[in-house]
């Protein structure tokens, strides 16, 4: 019986979840690395940390989504294997996705009972359903009409519904994966009324989320990932948002890169009263204005979601926006047929998108293929007017490849089979070897093994030496403060402000990144709050 | 990596498929009380046992050519064709006109012309689904597969309203001039002294559509027009991102293929029918996909596929002919073939791949 089994029974002190050593890598990127964790019973736990720190891969495997390559999971003292779902639910975890997974059609009785049919014939699973479903209603202020169909509900009905189908299969573990992304206030307001009362009644809930309000309001531990690791576990009374925030952006031992002194040139790219808006009519960029001179770095800091993606992608020529832009001086279109990424190439524009996998390499095409993306109309790869030399661009990239010490060295092998950090430095093989006036690079160490970092650090480094202007465009806070010679600070789609690297400090720019100019006044959680949650971008939005 | 050998992907693979589809085949006709084995002999005598079915059999893997490369140009930009029929339609409006329009004094000046009659025609009709695809978003299947329909119907229109002679009562064009005539493979191997079957309709055409072949491999691997093509195909994103317009690359892509499949005009209504009737292309549109499919949208692969669906249907023309196995089950057995290269290439990829990795390790 769903709820059924209660409070009585649970003085015990074994974890209703512990999770020990448990590490995953998705090729070369390790997504978790030996994490640990423990959940006591009636609690709700809160998991906070970046987009990509690896908070819904870890619930994933807990949910037996994933398989994780170490690591033990022990539910309620008892050591599990959940080698899929339906064992997770066996062993008393329910899960409610940011994406429901509901059939739209179907009327709320008919989803809960989905999969949990008792025969053939529907009525007595149904009839039971609804019982069960009275019952939770008033238990838990879970109420919906159980024979409303569901794509007649709200969103914040049918993310109980989904709830509903976890108590309704017995979970006594529940995991919610960024459950207020979708939801309005009120809706997430009664949301935490709910698992208020299912705490009460002896449930104990993981919360994954990055708004720090929720994890203040309702939560009684608190852990942090960043970077596939489990950084800390926190009693929610003993901590602050603050010390939260710094601990997902980090603050670690800074990779200081040697470098000379910039001897900044003149000015290579003006950027005037830039906007953008995307596919979905929001505005990403609300009039940025910088420039970047020859022989310095421009870095931008932010947290991912601000803008800064569209202004790379402006600026190569994958975006169009309106404003003005000028490169050595003379302006670029912006809009049209000339705003494509090979008019931006002929006018000295590199571009290492920040995306490599998805934009900057042709993952199917081999290295020497991929040598050339962007640049195939040089007349340099062409045999005659109608073909290309083939072997002269494999002979031109084994000697790039080699240049940028891209292992193997091989420009048969596609880009696919290369490691994150080698598929890189093929990204930057490819642009800088062009000695571009202007460089721009995303994330250029994002899923890099540390080995290769500090060469892909060097190879930028070298080409700003050269007297070539670079904007880059990190959220690691600390590549941008050991790279950069200016760095700006992009919030919502506007520069909150310039500072330069030995004037100021994480702290500082911390602020700059959720918003707040004003350094006499102390962060609040909403602003900070306010632009975690812009960081979540569309891409965690429904769509539709 | 965890991958087979090239070899095996390349190989193997089609020939277990083919080896299941064949066995499959052969349990259905002993189901029905006849003899697989003795079916295979005439299948095989009948299509390559003498110039005759070797005529008929390069005549058909002609058609399949150019069709299966139209599907192919289109698939490498990852644009599922499936409107080479249409196209194919079309191009034999274009190839009649052209041969109807004066009295061609010489083949070697038809063939040219009609050439190029076909391809823009077949290319014209696949000109509005890529252009609607590229710019709307209209799904480049369904619009395709409307315009086979659109197409039968303008043929039907064409043939009965305007292209036929006064008088006839046979939806058609008249007979094109002798001048248009195409020679035949009896004509061309004559010349070498290599006889060849005289009433089997293989002509000149097979030399093009090898000719065909050829240029698209240098399209798809030599040119930036194909580096592009492929490009998009793999990823829109990686194009957009190195200054390659989709809409550009759809559109050529589609042009291409359709006049690739509005050259086949040239075998089946110039080189075999000589004049335009109803439904002159008899689904080769389709089998072109399988083709494709089977070949790995390579042209070689294209070819051999080409070749082996050219000897299925003349083989099964002649189990028709001279055996008590209806008609209809020669379509089966065509079926079984495309179901298993075509669409149940993992059926037998996965097992392998396990074999393969499990041989690795056994070693390693």
């Amino acid at each position: 019986m769903p709820g059924a089994d209660t409070a009585e029974g649970r003085q015990t002190a074994a974890p209703a979840i512990e999770l020990r050593g448990i590490s995953k890598a998705f090729g070369p990127v390790q997504a978790n690395r030996d994490i640990s964790l423990k959940v006591m019973p009636g609690t709700i736990h809160g998991i906070v940390g970046e987009n990509g720190a690896g908070k819904s891969t870890l619930m994933s495997i807990l949910y037996g989504f994933y398989k994780a390559d170490a690591g033990e999971i022990f539910v309620g003292g008892q050591k599990t294997l959940i080698p899929d779902s339906q064992a997770a639910i066996k062993a008393g975890i329910g899960m409610v996705f940011q994406h429901f997974k509901l059939v739209q059609n179907f009327t709320v009785l008919e989803n809960v009972i989905l999969g949990v049919e008792e025969g053939a014939r529907l009525k007595a699973s149904l009839a039971k359903a609804r019982g069960s479903l009275k019952r939770l209603a008033e238990e838990y202020e879970l109420n919906v009409d159980p024979d409303a169909k569901i794509e007649d509900l709200s969103v914040g009905h049918q993310q109980r519904v989904e709830i509903l189908k976890a108590l309704y299969r017995q979970a006594d573990i529940l995991i919610l994966d960024e459950p207020t992304g979708v939801l309005t206030p009120a809706e997430a307001d009664h949301l935490f009324r709910i698992l208020d009362n299912l705490k009460a009644e002896g449930k104990t809930i993981v919360l994954i989320t990055h708004k720090l309000r929720e994890i203040m309001a309702v939560t009684d531990t608190v852990s942090v990932m960043r970077r596939g690791e489990m950084t800390a576990t926190l009693e929610t009374a003993t901590t602050s948002p603050e010390e939260l925030a710094e601990l997902m952006v980090g603050r670690k031992v800074l990779l200081r890169v040697d470098k000379k002194p910039a001897q900044p040139g003149q000015t290579v790219l003006e950027v005037e009263d830039l906007h953008v808006t995307d596919e979905d009519g929001v505005a990403r960029l609300k009039g940025v204005s910088f420039h970047v001179r020859a022989g310095e770095i421009l870095g931008i800091a932010g947290v991912a979601g601000n803008g800064q993606s569209h202004l790379l992608e402006v600026l190569g020529g994958v975006r169009e926006a309106t404003g003005r832009i000028r490169v050595n001086g003379q302006d670029i279109d912006l809009t049209g047929k000339h705003s494509d990424g090979r008019s931006r190439r002929a006018r000295g524009i590199a571009h290492v998108p920040e995306d490599r996998q998805r934009q900057g390499l042709v993952m199917a095409f081999k290295a020497w293929e991929n040598m050339i993306l962007g640049y195939h109309h040089d007349p340099a790869y062409q045999k005659n007017r109608f073909l290309m030399d083939n072997a002269a661009i494999r002979t031109e990239s084994a000697a790039s490849m080699q240049r940028f010490d891209v292992r193997p060295p091989n420009p048969n092998l596609a880009a696919r089979n290369f490691s994150g950090g080698n598929q890189q430095k093929i990204v930057l093989a490819r642009e800088i070897e062009r000695s571009p006036d202007l460089l721009l690079v995303g994330q250029p160490t994002r899923g890099v093994d540390i080995g290769a970092i500090e060469f892909i650090h060097q190879s930028i480094l070298d080409l700003r030496d050269a007297g070539k202007a670079i904007l880059l465009v990190s959220v690691e806070l600390e590549e941008i403060l050991s790279m950069s010679d200016r760095i700006a600070v992009i919030f919502d789609g506007l520069i909150m402000g310039e500072r330069l690297p030995d004037e100021t400090d994480e702290k500082e720019l911390g602020l700059l990144m959720a918003g707040i100019t004003d350094t006499e006044a102390p962060p609040d959680f909403e602003t900070i709050e306010a632009a975690l949650d812009a960081a979540a971008g569309p891409g965690d939005a429904p769509h539709g | 990596m965890d991958k087979m050998p090239r070899w095996a992907d390349i190989v193997l693979i089609p020939v277990f498929s083919l080896v299941l589809a064949f066995l499959l085949s052969g349990l259905v006709i002993v189901a029905i009380g006849e003899d697989p084995v003795a079916a295979v002999k005439l299948m095989v005598t009948g299509a390559l046992g003498s110039t005759y079915g070797w005529g008929y059999t390069l005549y058909y893997a002609t058609n399949f050519l150019f069709t299966g490369l139209a599907f192919a140009v289109a698939n490498h930009a990852r644009l599922f064709n499936i409107g080479a029929e249409g196209q194919a339609t079309l191009g034999g409006l274009g190839v009649a006109f052209v041969c109807l329009a004066i009295p061609w004094p010489h083949w070697a000046l038809a063939l040219p012309a009609a050439i190029i009659g076909g391809a823009l025609f077949g290319a014209a009709w696949a000109f509005l689904p890529a252009w609607l695809q590229a710019k709307r978003g209209s799904h480049i299947v369904i619009t395709t597969i409307m315009f086979n329909f659109i197409g039968a119907s303008l043929l039907n229109y064409m043939l009965v309203n305007v292209m036929r002679p006064t008088g006839s009562m046979d939806p058609a064009t008249a007979r094109f001039p002798p001048g248009a005539h195409l020679p035949t493979l009896h004509d061309l191997l004559a010349v070498f002294g290599i006889p060849f079957s005289k009433a089997a309709p293989a002509n000149i055409s097979f030399l093009v559509a090898i000719a065909a072949c050829v240029l698209v491999w240098l399209l798809i691997w030599r040119t930036r027009l194909g580096y592009e093509i492929r490009a998009q195909g793999h990823s829109e994103p990686a194009a957009v991102y190195a200054g390659i317009r989709p809409v550009r690359i759809v559109v050529l892509a589609m042009l291409i293929s359709g006049a690739l499949a509005g050259c086949m005009a040239v075998n089946n209504v110039m080189g075999e029918a000589e004049r335009l009737v109803l439904n002159a292309v008899e689904g080769a549109g389709f089998i072109g996909i399988a083709v494709a499919l089977m070949g790995r949208s390579h042209p070689f692969g294209v070819f051999l596929a080409a070749i082996l669906f050219g000897f299925l249907y003349q083989g099964g023309a002649e189990l028709a002919l001279w055996t008590t196995i209806p008609r209809e089950l020669i379509v089966v057995i065509q079926a079984l073939v495309i179901l298993f290269t075509g669409a149940l290439d993992n059926m037998v990829r996965m097992p392998l791949e396990k074999l393969f990795l499990s041989m690795r390790k056994g070693r390693g």
